[in-house]
């Protein structure tokens, strides 16, 4: 079960002038809950979309459990095993809830069009589908559409998708951003019980309650740099990591 | 059918065909969002195919089978020229496609050049037979346009119509199932032009120009992008008024523009769309 599932070796992202991500490295074990956490602009969904490959690395590399991701796109490392929840939301929104799940569900049907050409049967995908909505807290509204839902469904949205396509590492862009207190909660809980069930996550979150809470370990950036990393109570103890935190939510205030 | 006279049965078999080739580009401007302003070329394709090769003694089925296969590979090649341009850009790439399409063609006296193609020899179907083919043509590429919407292709075209980067995110390939919608639609399309070059017997460039692309688009828009049922009506209706109404003819590209224009302005969904909307608010009241 052991051993490195995610590594980011001296990762250097530049957009224009803006050096968004600068020589970061870490790691993420295998059934491991990873913290990546930062003030804004700290380059962690930058971090996260050189994974995916959203965006291309100016210089470093990438591997998971062993693969280079260099040049494979986006959808060859998503068949890869990376679930991708985003930070935006990115519903089908010509597509219900369920459908937008079941879609991913369906995952080993899509990855060819001729195999998809000759299925037609949905509703072993719809079920899971609905299993997932379930545990994210939001099948009641199942059979909406997603303009008609308010931000906290479509963030849990995002995560029952990711979940959808049985991924071997689940990549989490601030999911709890727009859910209340008791739904954040909730969800939080939800990630515990996966990782429980062996399931790898790195995590980026702005709600450090509940990271401190579900995570075993961080890493923290800033201003595209990594500053800290290691167990929560040690690493949010440290003076730098309190001035980068602290100096941006005195901003905020 | 057999009840009915000459000038009818030509009406039909001008619908039939307008009908399978206004869903060929359905399956992939309305189902996989792909614009396409250039469809004519792929149509002209299969079109001067087939005559060329029934000209020179090649059987009829063949002719048309072959048409529609040359037809994809264009197709092909055009989709993944197409693959690297978006939305808008595709548009233009497109209508380049029907312009070159065009250009060639009069330029090469193996295509008949300027003057086109004339005295392709009939099926022998009898005129009534040629247009049960062509209705058959019709009911089968609408029975395989409403296959597709409920496969799990549909699935993915809707999808991929909507919003590709989080399609791609979903491991989904969506340059092969764009290439798969271009594949498909324009062998439809090719198919069309093979049935349209052997109803008429006499082929030019012009009949495949940009207004011929205007046309089919017309037709999948005003019927409501994706709707099987709206583009069917929009496509009986738009071919059958320049039959009728011949004035029409001279000013297609601005009748047929600014029903476009109107539609995309207006009612978005087209027809299927307005139908809906209406249903609605008749139960809402
Ligand atoms: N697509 C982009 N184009 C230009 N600059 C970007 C882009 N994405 C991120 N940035 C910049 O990179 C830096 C890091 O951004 P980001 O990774 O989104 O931070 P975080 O997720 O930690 O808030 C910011 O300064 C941001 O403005
Ligand atoms: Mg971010």
């Amino acid at each position: 079960m052991n051993g490195q599932l995610l590594k980011l070796e001296s990762v250097t992202v530049t957009f224009g002038g803006v050096v968004a991500l600068s020589e970061v490295t870490f790691s993420l074990e295998s059934s491991e809950l990873l913290g990546l956490i930062g003030p804004n602009g700290a380059g962690k969904t930058t971090a996260l979309r050189s994974i995916t490959g959203v965006v291309t690395p100016q210089h470093g590399t990438v591997t998971v459990a062993g693969h280079d991701l260099s040049g494979l796109s986006i959808q060859a490392r998503a068949r890869l095993g990376l679930g991708f929840s985003q930070q935006l939301v990115r519903p089908f929104f010509n597509l219900s809830l369920l459908d937008n799940v079941a879609l991913a569900a369906g995952h080993a049907i899509t990855r060819s069009p001729r195999r998809a050409l000759f299925a037609r049967d949905r509703s072993r995908q719809r079920a899971q589908a609905l299993e997932l909505l379930e545990r994210v807290g939001i099948a009641d509204a199942a059979a909406s559409a997603p303009a008609e839902l308010p931000l906290g469904y479509l963030k849990r949205l995002e995560v029952a998708r990711a979940l959808a396509l049985s991924p071997r590492l689940l990549l989490l862009d601030e999911p709890l951003a727009g859910l209340n207190q008791q739904e954040a909660r909730r969800l939080a809980d939800t990630l515990r019980e996966l990782n429980g069930d062996g399931l790898s996550m790195l995590l980026i979150e702005h709600n450090l309650s509940e990271v401190m809470r579900i995570c075993a370990r961080l890493v923290v950036l800033d201003n595209g740099r990594k500053i800290a990393e290691g167990v929560p109570g040690e690493v949010m103890s440290r003076a730098d990591v309190r001035r980068a935190y602290l100096g941006e939510s005195y901003a905020q205030a | 059918m057999l009840g009915l006279d000459a000038y009818h049965l030509s009406l039909i078999t001008a619908v039939g065909i307008s009908v399978g080739v206004a869903l060929s580009l359905n399956l992939i401007t309305g189902f996989c969002g792909q614009i396409s302003l250039g469809h004519a070329a792929f149509y002209g394709t299969g079109a001067y195919c087939a005559a060329l090769l029934t000209k020179a003694g090649v059987p009829f089925a063949l002719g048309l089978a072959s048409g529609a296969l040359l037809a994809a590979v264009l197709g092909v090649v055009v989709g993944l020229a197409s693959l690297r341009v978006r939305h808008d850009f595709l548009a233009i790439t497109t209508m380049g496609v029907g312009f070159l399409f065009i250009g060639v063609v009069r330029q090469q006296d193996v295509l008949g050049g300027e003057l086109g193609v004339s005295a392709i020899p009939d099926p022998g179907l009898g005129k009534a037979g040629f247009a049960l083919l062509c209705v058959g043509f019709a009911a089968a590429v609408s029975a395989f346009s409403v296959y597709v919407k409920r496969s799990w292709m549909g699935f993915v075209f809707d999808a991929v119509a909507s919003d590709e980067d989080t399609a791609r995110v979903l491991g989904i390939d969506v340059p092969r199932y764009k290439l798969a919608a271009f594949a498909l639609g324009t062998a439809l399309a090719g198919l069309g032009g093979g049935l349209y070059a052997h109803n008429v017997k006499f082929i030019a460039p012009d009949s495949f120009g940009f207004v011929e692309s205007i046309t089919i688009l017309a037709m999948v828009v005003i019927g409501g992008i994706g709707s099987v049922g709206g583009v069917v009506l929009a496509a009986v209706v738009l071919s059958l008024l320049p039959q009728w109404f011949q004035f029409i003819d001279d000013y297609k590209l601005l009748l047929y523009g600014g029903l476009l224009f109107a539609v995309m302005r207006f009612s978005p969904g087209g027809l299927a769309g307005a139908t809906r909307a209406v249903l609605a608010r008749m139960r809402g009241a």
